[in-house]
């Protein structure tokens, strides 16, 4: 603990990178995953290629992916980018699921209602469908989200940035309390992170803070 | 790393063809499968790690889950509980583990087992706190006691999402062995983290091919386990499950998950309503 707080200027330049190696891919991952999610969600047989792809793109374990994307993508080894788009194909992998699951679940009265006062096709998923299913997409980012941050810090085995370089230079100083400080930092963050996420999912979506009998309400874990 | 490893050192940069098809060459190289520092061995250790700490992890998480799910008290300290240990860095606790310790199977295994724990624990519950509640008091009154309850009931109704957690957390415990290495242990991690730290890089290739290779065999394997778990009739005809994170995703969505089932209901049963 004493670690952390006579290196909080490190540890303040380590958490943006590790923030910006694992943030930027939640975005893209949103940005690709949900226009896709929406596109194959009434298309069974696009949506089950999508999801049998994101299967097998999930089970690729995340450091054997940063070694390997060199191959099939021009970056070169060792470089941020193999890590940020590696991390954006998990987020992606993991929202394509959940998009079309989220919009199963819209109830079928609310659909009808959309319907009856004039909502059709691309207005009623923008405006309504979408909407609703924020509440489960929110549930999914956060896991996301968590699932990052811990991805970037086992990285630095292989030399990636970011504050799971406190784990490595503190073992191999033998300075546990280097290790120690590490993993305040990067729980502190992943928590931060997280509850980040769920405040700014209740503040989008108001009507789940009333009591509504038509949603599966989000559990607030705090 | 080895003195076997022939083949010109490649450049950092170009030749990317060149490291796939050097990867593969030692791959199919029966020299080196054998031995203590062989393909072999090092598959074997990456599976014993694996197999030990999900064992561990299963001993732990599967009777909290159990027990959560059935009395319904405490779901709170499951959510608050998972979503604290996924944030838990494995690769710090494991080096940290090796400096208090030493070095052994003790290290990763606590490590390893922090990571199996949250889907495990996540799957369980869920799983039991989904089974239909008419089910559950359909079976007291036909006077079974608490544990006939759980054992005939709530159990095989929650296999499918029990193994589901099972499936999620032997994936990333698989692929996050890797680490080991790190700290002068075995496993597959060996040629990945050494092929990067002598900059050969189509040994840390071999080593991210295997452990893919492994995981997606792992993953096959208890996504049968899970599909062939689907209680009632007619599963054959159903599509194998794709739980891996969504058992989490259930988790914070429906904590309680006793929502009615909206999903495909067209028409819509306004009419039926009253």
């Amino acid at each position: 603990m004493r670690y952390l707080l006579t290196h909080l200027d490190t540890a303040w330049a380590l958490t943006l990178i590790h923030l910006r190696l694992s943030l930027i891919p939640i975005v893209l991952g949103l940005l690709i995953a949900v226009p896709l999610g929406a596109f194959v969600w009434r298309r069974p047989a696009l949506r089950r290629i999508a999801t049998l792809t994101a299967s097998i793109i999930f089970t690729i374990p995340s450091l054997a992916l940063f070694v390997a994307l060199p191959l099939i993508i021009p970056t070169r080894i060792l470089d941020e980018a193999n890590v940020i788009v590696a991390l954006t194909l998990y987020t992606t992998a993991l929202l394509v699921r959940a998009v079309p699951e989220a919009l199963d679940a819209v109830p079928a009265g609310v659909r009808d209602a959309a319907t009856a006062v004039g909502y059709t096709g691309l207005g009623r998923l923008l405006k309504v469908e979408l909407p609703l299913s924020i509440p489960v997409l929110i549930a999914g980012l956060r896991v996301v989200a968590v699932t990052n941050i811990s991805m970037v810090a086992v990285g630095s085995v292989i030399g990636i940035g970011g504050l799971g370089t406190w784990f490595t230079d503190g073992y191999q100083a033998d300075k546990s309390d280097q290790i120690v400080a590490g993993i305040i930092a990067v729980f502190l963050i992943a928590i931060v992170i997280d509850v980040l996420i769920l405040l700014a999912g209740r503040i989008i979506t108001p009507w789940t803070r009333t009591s509504s009998a038509i949603r599966p309400r989000t559990k607030v874990a705090t | 790393m080895d003195a076997n490893v022939v083949g010109d050192p490649a450049t950092d940069e170009g030749g990317d063809v060149n490291f796939l098809q050097q990867a593969l060459n030692f791959i199919f190289t029966a020299d080196n499968w054998g031995g203590k520092a062989g393909l072999g061995a090092r598959i074997l250790e990456h599976l014993q790690y694996t197999g030990v700490a999900v064992a561990v992890s299963a001993l732990i998480a599967i009777p909290i889950g159990l027990l959560i799910g059935h009395t319904g008290r405490g779901s709170f300290l499951v959510v608050t509980g998972v979503n604290a240990l996924r944030a838990m860095p494995t690769l710090g606790v494991l080096l940290l583990g090796v400096l208090l310790w030493g070095l052994g199977l003790l290290p990763p295994t606590v490590a390893l087992t922090l990571l199996g724990v949250p889907p495990l624990l996540a799957g369980t519950y869920a799983g039991i706190a989904n089974v239909d509640p008419n089910l559950v008091d359909a079976a007291r009154s036909m006077g079974m006691t608490e544990t006939q309850v759980l054992t005939r009931v709530e159990i095989p109704n929650a296999l499918p999402l029990i193994l589901g957690g099972l499936r999620t957390a032997t994936l990333q415990i698989v692929a996050t062995a890797t680490v080991a290495a790190y700290a002068s242990l075995g496993g597959l991690g060996r040629y990945l983290i050494d092929g990067i730290k002598v900059r050969q890089f189509h040994i840390a290739l071999v080593g991210a091919i295997l452990v893919t290779v492994l995981a997606l065999l792992l993953d096959g394997l208890l996504a049968g386990a899970a599909w062939a778990s689907l209680p009632g009739t007619g599963r054959l005809r159903r599509p194998i499950p794709q739980p891996l994170l969504d058992d989490e995703v259930l988790l914070e969505a429906r904590p309680r998950g006793r929502t009615p089932d909206y999903s495909g209901s067209d028409p819509s049963p306004t009419v039926e309503g009253w």
